[in-house]
């Protein structure tokens, strides 16, 4: 009960981030509990992955061969049968979009209960799992009353495991009942192509729902010209179709790492900066002085946009 | 063919606010509903204007929740049904496999083809109560689905699902099914004048646990909030004092200091 059972991430042959987070987080854990750590790699070509995540601390890694790509049905089973295997006390599982798509059924299917976003996690006896609310302006402590618990990770919030190890590295061969799954994965798309590349900006000036609506992007336009910037913003105003999709930044976005970030009413959500986080200088013009935004920016105006903007256009010209 | 949307009426904090032991004062909570909700209600409504299908919309929530049902009504929505009772009310933390159970009971008495409920609800996020119903109800699922095309003949939707990184995932999901619906999957419609008055007379039935064949049991949870609290801020950032005019040339000054504006 004191084992760690961590499931990697990866994508259209390569690892994800997250997969190397949880390996850290997953250390963290069972060293509070004297516990190991052992490592799932489900699909794709979990060989090469298992000698990539040969990591300082992981106990074990079982590859399962199934198939390419990542099938919710398919890891569902895996994890299913690998936690049963294992009976470890803690599930780890990346709070990814894939997370999203199989952590609460694997977590059902086990009737074990799952707490996700995690960005702290204590497991002595009590395990009390750290997320956020209301986006992201409180912290919450949830405390589990299970011996075993399912959490699902925050991505980029624990540390990237670095070191080599020397984990066994076994095969596991999971029975997939293939008449259960009904879902099919038929290829992917990449979206947001077009013109403009933000990724390339040096100065990027970045709305967000703030602007409340879309008669009042010219003045956002209206800066961009005068300081030659590239617009780009979060995502609710290219949900709203107030701009293509070419322009968000953040998780589902792009990447962005320009000289001068410059957030305006945008809150700061985690999706948002991981897309932004990067920026070599982040300057935030939010009404809230308590903005997630602010935690990122390296300077700040805590103002009105509809003062502020026309003022530094001014100030600009 | 029947759709069923979960809805959520969820509260926003405003810019200054107090926590008042486990959760913040009511004071200052704004009710609205759930913004992925609000996709998740206009993909249903346009999936019954292009054929044949009844859409009902389901919400486990207090009566003042029923201003937002009525807006979902407004809209297209042919029936809501609202679940609560004292038990539900008494109780601090509804887990996602608590709701999954209330909700597996309105659709074992629905039996809908195809559940819709929102990616996250924008309080506690958890993004999880959709897959835990999924799993529950042994349907197909799908989650963060921002673009869905239905071959009800076949018996299958065609979904994307939005990855990471301005990926998505092309996939065929069997029905039933339950879709989590991400943001920006359609453009969510206003409500009509001659939709908000057709909806006073459309039937919002409230359910309590014992209607749907269940008890206080069902709301156990091996959860339990144990602390709210403010984090601590990590800004180091210089924050320009003085009026707009005052700091809008500071920031002038930084971008020209930057080398990103001329001057
Ligand atoms: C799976 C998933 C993927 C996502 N991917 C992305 C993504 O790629 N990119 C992204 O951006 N989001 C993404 N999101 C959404 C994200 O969670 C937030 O909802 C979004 O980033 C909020 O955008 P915002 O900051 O513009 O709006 P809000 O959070 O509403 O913030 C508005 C801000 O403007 C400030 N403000 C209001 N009025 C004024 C004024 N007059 N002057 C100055 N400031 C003002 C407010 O104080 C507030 O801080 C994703 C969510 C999910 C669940």
């Amino acid at each position: 009960m004191s084992d760690v059972l961590a499931v990697a991430e990866h994508r259209q042959g390569e690892l994800r981030d997250v997969s190397f987070e949880l390996v850290t987080a997953g250390r963290q854990i069972a060293d509070q509990q004297g516990g190991e750590l052992h490592l799932a790699v489900i699909g794709g070509d979990a060989e090469t992955f298992a000698t990539e995540l040969n990591l300082d601390g992981v106990s074990v890694i079982h590859t399962v061969d199934a198939g390419e790509e990542f099938n919710h049905d398919v890891y569902t089973q895996v994890t299913e049968q690998l936690f049963e295997e294992l009976q470890p006390g803690t599930l780890l599982l990346p709070n990814s979009v894939n997370g999203l798509d199989y952590a609460p059924a694997v977590a059902s299917r086990l009737d074990v209960p799952l707490v996700t976003d995690a960005i702290g996690i204590e497991r002595d006896g009590e395990t009390e799992v750290t997320r956020e609310m209301y986006g992201s302006k409180v912290e919450t402590t949830i405390e589990i009353d299970s011996d075993a618990v399912a959490v699902s990770i925050r991505p980029a919030e624990w540390a990237a495991a670095e070191a080599a190890g020397d984990a066994d590295v076994q095969a596991f061969d999971a029975d997939i009942d293939e008449s259960a799954v009904g879902s099919t994965v038929t290829g992917f798309e990449e979206v947001a192509g077009g013109d403009v590349d933000i990724s390339e900006a040096e100065f990027l000036v970045s709305i967000g729902r703030g602007i409340e609506e879309e008669d009042n992007l010219p003045l956002i336009e209206d800066l961009v010209e005068a300081t030659d910037a590239t617009l780009s913003s979060s995502r609710p105003i290219v949900d709203n179709g107030w701009l293509p999709k070419n322009r968000q930044v953040g998780q589902s976005g792009k990447v962005v790492t320009p000289d001068v970030y410059l957030a305006i009413g945008i809150s700061g959500a985690v999706q948002h900066v991981a897309g932004m986080k990067g920026s070599d200088t982040i300057v935030a013009i939010n009404t809230d002085p308590n903005a997630p935004i602010m935690d990122l920016a390296d300077y700040a105006i805590v103002d009105d946009l509809f003062d502020v903007v026309p003022q530094l256009i001014d100030a600009l010209e | 063919m029947k759709i069923l949307v979960t809805v959520k009426e969820v509260a926003e904090a405003e810019d200054d606010f107090e926590i008042d032991g486990l959760d913040i004062d009511d004071r200052y909570l704004e009710y609205d509903l759930n913004e992925w909700d609000e996709y998740a209600i206009e993909e249903a409504v346009q999936i019954k204007e292009d054929g044949e299908c009844d859409v009902v919309s389901v919400t486990i929530g207090p009566e003042r929740a029923e201003e937002t049902i009525r807006m979902a009504l407004a809209k297209g929505v042919d029936r809501a049904i609202r679940v609560w009772d004292d038990d539900i009310a008494a109780t601090d933390t509804l887990d996602p496999a608590t709701k999954a159970d209330v909700l597996a009971a309105v659709v074992a008495e629905e039996d809908p083809d195809l559940v819709l409920t929102g990616v996250q609800a924008g309080d506690d996020s958890f993004g999880a109560t959709g897959v835990a119903l999924a799993e529950t109800i042994g349907f197909e699922w799908g989650a963060v689905v921002n673009a869905l095309d239905l071959d009800a003949d076949a018996g299958v939707g065609n979904v994307h699902r939005e990855l990471e990184g301005g990926i998505e995932e092309l996939t065929e999901i069997q029905l039933p099914a339950v879709l989590t619906i991400q943001t920006g999957i359609n453009e969510p419609r206003y409500a009509s004048l001659r939709g908000i008055r057709q909806a006073q007379s459309k039937p919002l039935d409230v359910s309590t646990l014992s209607d749907l064949g269940l008890d206080a049991e069902a709301l156990e949870s091996p959860l339990r909030r144990t602390a709210m609290y403010e984090p601590e801020s990590e800004s180091d950032a210089v924050v320009f004092e003085g009026s707009p005019e005052e700091t809008a040339v500071e920031l002038a000054d930084l971008l020209r200091d930057a080398g990103v504006v001329e001057g």
